[in-house]
């Protein structure tokens, strides 16, 4: 476990930032110049807060009151930077063992790294020189791992190829990792955890199940980005339409292409924006997926636009509704009413494992 | 042509090629050195640091060579320290040919290979330190090697430099022969000499072939770094 307690002042930035990052993926999330970057790069040893203490497993390696600042050498803090920074003048082999060989084999293995050993990093993609990077960390066998957004500077393509060996090490290993990130979608397959930064300030953290789904939260991370996070089970396949039935406690869900296999857990993160509200059960439409919930929240915003938040089973959903339509509807915490999903709303950059 | 050299202008070209490569070696790692804390260090009194390294660049070069032979020569208190403590004199000796040629060339080096160090992303030297790589190692295998191109082109300039100096030896070790006396200097002694045209002209050439066969070697070793570097 890691603990945070960072402050710091740049200029009329202020970073103050309190929280626990448990085993598993703990996203740090949040627009830029939030302080995301100060946030890691104080963890791993680069940035000096003013005040604060920060320990690993109950190890302190910075604690502003004792004056105990470790030099980044001596943190063992795995950092995977957002431009990889490999050594251009030595192989992608010396680059991975330039740290260490912990694990060396293992490491190669998972990441698909075995055919790139010997290519410089000059002929590598990017997709391949973040693989290259998180090898690298991963061989110094570290207590922590920071990522600070891997994946930022790749197109869609690149990532889909990579985050599924983000997952693989997620599942597969025991640091806890540190991963930052502005894209919700890339934190919804990956975190367990979730802290919101809002300039500087921690605005939400928690499960990421409860922090996304949340309706206050819709204003600080954006209308586009807000949308629950609910891990369901592979409950059927229907093969003449090539559609997948996913179960979960608030019902089913339907959503198209192979998923997994049956049993297998999914997890799926429905964007706020694309789910309709009714009173009555609908009838006759095209939207497969129509699920009974209790309206728990409802929060407007600066906008048109009103957040609302939904309990389907024990489970969290958000839905982004106009506030004429929230008006008209006579929209109130306890009503209860009816979830529409189209299973085209959920791509396939939402769906994880 | 270079028939016009005898003995003694040979003694001249191997004792101008002695001080300049004994300059340029001894001077390099400090210029490797005094580079870097400018390039990456910021602390007071490093414009102060950054003035003293350029002085010699603009100051008179008989002013640098009076200033060398305040200090150096045998009765002023660093000569006689030195000559006390590890023997070594400077005095009207081709040792003091070399101090005086590094002084000179120094700033030349550290300008070169400053440029090099501050094109090296300190995100690099970063990533290591998280890798747990001491400063030393980090600097040796991440730094030097990225900074290979504009060190061998520090030592070039500084070598050519060496070869060249004239004010401040001749000001602070005179041009005694078999002893300080350089290539610049035999010149412009034999310049004097009526009917020493040929001497003077196999000198010239020495020169010209010495500064170019540096060029060229340095030319080549940097494509060779840039090409292991993998730019």
């Amino acid at each position: 476990m890691l603990e945070i307690d960072v402050r710091k002042s740049q200029g009329a930035f202020q970073l103050n930032a309190t929280f626990e990052a448990p085993d598993g993926v703990t996203a740090v999330f949040g627009r830029s110049g939030s302080g995301k970057t100060t946030l890691v790069n104080a963890i791993a040893g680069l940035v000096t807060p003013d005040a604060g203490r920060i320990a690993v497993d109950g190890t302190v390696i910075f604690d502003a009151s004792r004056r105990i600042n470790l030099p980044p050498q001596k943190r063992r803090v795995g950092y995977v930077f957002q431009d990889a920074r490999l050594f251009p003048h030595m192989t992608v082999y010396q680059n991975l063992t330039y740290g260490g060989r912990h694990d060396a084999e293992r490491v190669i293995d998972i990441l698909g790294l075995t055919q790139l050993l010997g290519r410089r990093p000059a002929g590598l993609s990017g997709g391949e020189r973040q693989r290259v990077a998180l090898g690298r960390a991963l061989m110094c066998d570290p207590q922590v791992l920071l990522m600070d957004e891997p994946l930022a500077a790749l197109d869609a393509q690149r990532k889909s190829e990579i985050l599924p060996y983000f997952e693989r090490l997620r599942d597969e290993t025991r640091i806890p990792i540190v991963y930052v990130s502005h894209d919700v979608s890339e934190v919804a397959r990956l975190a367990t955890t979730v802290i919101v930064l809002d300039v500087g300030q921690v605005a939400v953290a928690g499960p990421v199940g409860q922090v996304l789904s949340r309706a206050d939260v819709v204003p600080v991370i954006g209308t586009r980005a807000a949308g629950a996070v609910i891990v369901t089970k592979v409950a059927g396949r229907l093969l003449d339409d090539d559609l997948t039935e996913l179960q979960f406690s608030g019902g089913r869900l339907v959503l198209p292409g192979q998923l997994g296999e049956i049993g297998q857990h999914v997890r799926v993160r429905i964007p706020a924006q694309d789910v309709i509200l009714s009173r009555d059960v609908p009838g006759n439409m095209s939207a497969l997926n129509v699920l009974p919930v209790t309206i728990t929240q409802i929060n407007p915003g600066r906008g048109p636009g009103v957040a609302v938040g939904l309990k389907a089973g024990d489970d969290h959903l958000l839905a982004r509704v106009t506030r004429r339509s929230a008006g008209r509807m006579e929209l109130a915490v306890g009503q209860q009413l009816y979830a529409i999903i189209k299973a085209t709303a959920v791509g396939p950059q939402d769906i994880g494992t | 042509m270079i028939a016009g050299l005898g003995p003694q202008e040979w003694t001249v070209i191997a004792l101008s090629i002695r001080v300049a490569v004994v300059a340029m070696i001894a001077a390099l790692p400090v210029a490797v050195g005094v580079a870097y804390v400018l390039a990456r260090k910021r602390f007071p009194g490093r414009q102060i640091l950054n003035g003293i390294v350029h002085l010699p660049l603009v100051l008179p070069p008989v002013v640098t060579g009076y200033l060398l032979l305040v200090i150096f020569s045998k009765n002023a208190p660093v000569g006689a320290f030195l000559e006390a403590t590890f023997g070594i004199s400077f005095g009207f000796r081709w040792t003091g040919a070399a101090l005086a040629a590094a002084v000179m060339a120094f700033p030349l080096m550290v300008r070169a290979i400053r440029l090099g160090i501050e094109a090296v992303d300190p995100g690099l030297e970063e990533a290591a330190a998280t890798l747990g790589a001491s400063r030393l190692r980090i600097f040796m295998t991440v730094t030097l090697p990225l900074i290979t191109p504009s060190v061998l082109a520090g030592a070039v300039l500084g070598f050519a430099k060496a070869l060249g100096e004239f004010g401040a030896t001749i000001t602070f070790v005179a041009a005694i022969p078999g002893q300080t006396q350089t290539i610049p200097s035999a010149i412009y002694g034999l310049l004097q000499v009526p009917g020493a045209e040929g001497a003077v002209l196999g000198l010239v050439i020495v020169a010209v072939i010495l500064a170019m066969g540096a060029l060229l070697l340095s030319e080549w070793l940097a494509q060779r770094a840039v090409r292991k570097v993998g730019r």
